[in-house]
């Protein structure tokens, strides 16, 4: 069952791995975190603990505001004994993860079918 | 927008608006592109830039409408400075919580000044705190990435 938010598109895939891509190549404005953490929020608590793969492959730009709401998404997924990870990060965003650490906080992987490995 | 003689850095002043921000921004961009500057490049500038208008908007101004942005730009075929000042308290930017640290790796905001100074060639603040000049220098284009050059994917 596939289903479409407006920032984002979601796959469930063998049952209980949910898939989101970001469908925005840019994002940057406080409205369109807020859609994002609108669209998250619901899928962590109706599918607790949850099994989520973020797909950034069709992102190029976003801020620091995006590493926020990754963090308040992870602590809600953790809290839960939940798995939160990241695939598809384009090479000059990656580097923002690298700069901050985050490349040390999340669980990146290259591409969507590697992140599904074990979780499926 | 008005040609910019590059001998003379034009000023502006902004209404504390994020809108009035990002149509600045996107303005700012597209001269860089007139200018001949490269995708990694523009990258750079537009997520020092998004940066520093959060910080000087939301943080300086208090998200105050009223309080203005005062900007002073030079854009040449050789580097791109920009000073970005808010009429708020300031801040001292070399005693904010390093965001790299194992206790702060977890905290949901504070990354935007590294960012900046890891992105832009030269990042200076005034003693008040509540002004910064940042300078990106046009990269040598390398021969590899030369044919992938679409800067029109970033802005």
């Amino acid at each position: 069952m596939d289903q479409k938010s407006p920032n984002m598109t979601i796959d469930y895939v063998g049952g209980d791995v949910i898939v989101a891509t970001l469908v925005d190549e840019k994002i940057l404005e406080e409205s369109q975190i807020q859609a994002l953490e609108s669209s998250f929020l619901p899928l962590i608590e109706e599918n607790n603990p949850i099994k989520l793969v973020v797909d950034f492959s069709q992102v190029r730009f976003l801020t620091s505001s995006v590493l926020g709401l990754l963090i308040r998404l992870s602590k809600k997924i953790y809290e839960s004994e939940g798995i939160l990870r990241l695939c598809g990060i384009q090479p000059k965003i990656y580097e923002i993860f690298k700069i901050t650490r985050l490349d040390k906080v999340f669980d990146i992987y290259p591409t969507r079918q590697e992140a599904l490995e074990g979780l499926v | 927008m008005a040609a910019n003689p590059e001998s003379s850095p034009t000023q502006l002043e902004l209404p504390g608006t994020m809108e009035a921000a990002e149509r600045l921004c996107g303005e700012l961009l597209q001269e860089a592109v007139r200018k001949g500057f490269g995708e990694e490049d523009l990258f750079a500038i537009h997520l020092a830039l998004e940066e520093a208008f959060v910080n000087a908007i939301q943080h300086g101004n208090q998200g105050d409408p009223s309080k203005k942005v005062h900007i002073q730009y030079s854009i040449t075929p050789s580097r791109f400075e920009i000073s970005i000042a808010d009429e708020g308290p300031g801040f001292q930017p070399d005693s904010l919580p390093d965001p790299r640290k194992p206790e702060n790796l977890y905290k949901c905001s504070g990354r935007g000044v590294l960012l900046i100074r890891s992105f832009m060639d030269q990042v200076q603040y005034n003693s008040k705190g509540n002004q910064v000049r940042m300078v990106k220098f046009k990269s040598k284009p390398s021969p590899e990435k030369g044919s992938n050059h679409s800067p029109q994917n970033v802005l």
